[in-house]
């Protein structure tokens, strides 16, 4: 069953039960399909000892980057920490404040498929011979080789889509998509963030990209003004 | 024997022209972008990026400008007619199932057998950061690199063996650079064109045993 919010204190209510030491799936690629609101819902909240989960380590001061200046999570695990708008992790980082796990970007996103698929762990093609591969079992199959990786859990995941219905289905926008749909599965209790609900049947079964069962919380937010901030040649 | 080195953009346009029609391609950020600038539309090559899209279109510019819409540098593109959008685990399965025909990307070395290092330059104070370049490295069915052949210190960046972490092993099939264009092989470096340098001056700046 999926609560849908739609208060003001919304956010704050959907995040209320995080408790310290939580592992917190952030969906997101930079800004896009970063779920602002949760994430601000989530810093006002206070859990601390999180480890947090997402592509990148914050961009700018908002969102993500407000959340890790709080000091309030313990481990990030990503892909791509730093970017030129990325000073708040690189000061913590550089301080030895916050411990850094570097996943190459598709192992990030299969390791958590797993989890969601139940899988208890892959032999994955990627990193092999390099120093992310480092200590990890390695099998030639086919001839290839292979390296054993394992599924990342959390225990909840924050994301952002553009229209649920009431029971919880999702469908998202352009490539504000990106880890949605993914961290969805890999989560005890997935949290979604959206700017329009509709009534249950009016999304066409078709098009539904994350099917309910994924989602426990829809928390509905004003849409945001467009704002854009230009990262640079990153990923 | 062309007398003059190539400027970026003329190597992207070697590039660009060397992509076979229909292909699916995933440019990698910085450089390799420049490839985008000369692809002929009438060739129907579909862009991939790794957030999550195919069919990605140029930069978008004025009111076209989407913050949901940004390519993997996570600068603000267009679509194209026929563009799809898929989640992460799918970007990422299309690259590594080997379903990716071209990947172009930047390096900091390759090596003779075609180990690519572009992710990190070992430093001790350097923050490691990979993002999709490992997974395209290995995915892709032919990885090429775009790069200057020496680095700033006069340098080869073409290396016996890279002395930076790895992004892969023995996973690019061509460089491209300001001297010419080097096809990896299982016999060694192979010279495909050169540009103001001639073999035997590479040979002799490389110190690598390179074959026309």
């Amino acid at each position: 069953m999926t609560d849908v919010l739609d208060t003001n204190d919304a956010a704050d209510r959907a995040v209320a039960d995080i408790p310290d030491g939580a592992t917190v799936l952030i969906g997101g690629f930079g800004t896009a399909g970063q779920p602002m609101e949760l994430i601000d819902a989530l810093r006002h909240h206070g859990a601390s000892d999180l480890t947090v989960v997402n592509n990148n380590a914050g961009n700018g001061d908002t969102g993500l980057a407000a959340l890790l200046k709080t000091g309030n999570v313990a481990k990030i695990i990503c892909s791509f920490p730093r970017q030129s708008d990325s000073w708040v992790f690189d000061d913590l980082y550089r301080a030895g404040k916050i411990e850094l796990e570097v996943v190459p970007q598709g192992n990030l996103a299969e390791r958590m498929r797993a989890a969601g698929a139940g899988i208890g762990a892959f032999f994955g093609p990627t990193g092999v011979g390099t120093p992310v591969a480092a200590g990890k079992e390695e099998r030639i199959i086919d001839g290839r080789a292979y390296v054993l990786e394992y599924p990342i859990r959390g225990d909840y995941a924050l994301i952002k889509a553009h229209t649920a219905d009431r029971m919880g289905n999702l469908v998202y926008r352009k490539t504000a998509r990106n880890f949605g749909p993914v961290m969805a599965t890999a989560a005890t209790t997935t949290i979604v963030e959206v700017t329009d609900v509709v009534e249950t049947g009016e999304l066409d079964p078709e098009h539904v990209v994350t099917p309910s069962i994924y989602v426990n919380r829809v928390v509905k937010v004003a849409a945001a003004q467009p704002s854009h901030q230009q990262g640079g040649a990153e990923a | 024997m062309s007398t003059k080195t190539l400027t970026k953009d003329e190597i992207a346009k070697l590039i660009a022209d060397d992509i076979p029609e229909g292909a699916f391609v995933n440019l990698g950020i910085g450089q390799p972008t420049l490839v985008a600038d000369h692809l002929d539309l009438e060739r129907g090559v579909v862009l991939h990026t790794e957030n999550g899209m195919l069919g990605m279109g140029r930069a978008a510019v004025g009111d076209e400008i989407d913050p949901d819409l940004i390519n993997a540098g996570k600068i603000p593109v267009v679509e194209t007619p026929g563009a799809s959008y898929f989640h992460h685990a799918d970007s990422f399965a299309m690259m590594r199932g080997g379903h990716l025909d071209v990947c172009v990307l930047g390096a900091f070395q390759v090596s003779v057998r075609g180990d690519l290092a572009n992710w990190h330059t070992g430093a001790r104070d350097a923050i490691p950061a990979v993002g999709g370049a490992m997974d395209l490295a290995i995915g892709a069915k032919d990885v090429y690199v775009m790069m200057t052949l020496f680095a700033k210190d006069g340098s080869s960046k073409l290396v016996p063996e890279c002395t930076y972490p790895l992004t892969g092993v023995a996973c690019v099939s061509r460089v491209y650079t300001d001297y010419g264009v080097l096809d990896i092989t299982n016999n060694g470096v192979r010279v495909d064109r050169v540009y103001g340098a001639t073999i035997a001056e590479l040979r002799e700046r490389t110190n690598l045993d390179l074959y026309p």
